[in-house]
């Protein structure tokens, strides 16, 4: 399929690795728990968020990845807050967290849910928190799907951009559920950059699962 | 007092996940919230509920809220005085 958008830079996490544009920038050995790894991760790149200590999993791992995706790039010297959009999609939605929540209200004699743990039972909290981090007031949509779903995913960014309705979208798949973790993040926009990867579901496929 | 001073930094430290603070950093009378520790209104909630599940402790007026997690010294204050 033609287009005239191109990605500009990948960051993709999983397996205690971290690959920046389809290389490979960090390995973690020392523990087989994802927190751990996130956390290791945190520090190594020097990501100075007191508040990733307070966000769920998931938002943690979407946090790493759209930190590192966008130290390639400063996206907001070159778009304005309104023209950046954010799409993401996962499977597990936020279970790894609702059902942490679930068990704080299971027993009635022992009630004491989590405020802290209850404003992550939602996807798109994620898509909140690298939006306020990185001031940007784009388009967002979060889509829960059984696998990526690259066609869909590259059709519905690429109409984002075309119908100018952004000029840049951070994109991807960041999914978390008992211990099985995954982030593929991405920058679409209409110009050559960085990668200068035809955005289309094929070079998707190459480049996320090629890692 | 001091005991129990010492017993709730580390409780919230633990229930906030402030990861990268110790307890010798609270000052006993440095305001939680704004310039001090820098908790925002979510952790105002997690308080009431630390107070409620390790302390047995119900904050039943909000407004009560604004005294009693003043600082660390204030919220054990009210411990003190409260606790069955």
């Amino acid at each position: 399929m033609s287009t005239k958008n191109y990605i500009s830079a990948i960051c993709s996490i999983k397996n205690g690795k971290v690959f920046v544009n389809n290389t490979l920038d960090y390995t973690f050995t020392e523990s087989n728990e994802p927190i751990d790894f996130f956390k290791s991760v945190y520090k190594h790149y020097q990501l100075n968020y007191p508040k990733f200590y307070k966000m769920d999993s998931l938002s943690k791992l979407a946090f790493i990845a759209s930190e590192i995706l966008l130290k390639t790039q400063a996206i907001s010297k070159e778009h304005t807050p309104e023209n950046i959009a954010i799409i993401i999609a996962n499977s597990a939605s936020s279970l790894e967290i609702d059902t942490e929540h679930q068990q704080t209200i299971n027993d009635k004699a022992n009630y004491f849910p989590s405020p802290a743990n209850f404003v992550y039972t939602l996807p798109n909290i994620l898509i909140g928190e690298i939006a306020i981090r990185n001031k940007i007031k784009g388009e967002n949509t979060f889509f829960i799907f059984d696998k990526f779903d690259t066609l869909f995913m590259s059709s519905y960014i690429n109409s984002l951009l075309n119908s100018k309705k952004a000029s840049i979208c951070v994109a991807g798949w960041v999914d978390f559920y008992e211990n099985h973790y995954e982030a593929n993040l991405y920058l679409v926009e209409n110009s050559e950059k960085g990668l200068k990867s035809k955005h289309t579901a094929e070079e998707l496929n190459k480049r996320i699962t090629n890692n | 007092m001091d005991a129990l001073i010492d017993k709730l930094k580390g409780e919230i430290i633990e229930q906030l996940n402030l990861e990268d603070v110790k307890k010798e950093d609270i000052n006993n009378d440095a305001p939680l919230f704004g310039d001090g520790l820098g908790l925002d209104s979510i952790d105002a909630l997690e308080l009431i509920v630390l107070l409620e599940k390790n302390y047995g402790i119900k904050v039943a007026n909000p407004q009560d809220g604004k005294k009693i997690f003043q600082s660390i010294r204030t919220m054990a204050e009210y411990i003190q005085a409260n606790q069955k």
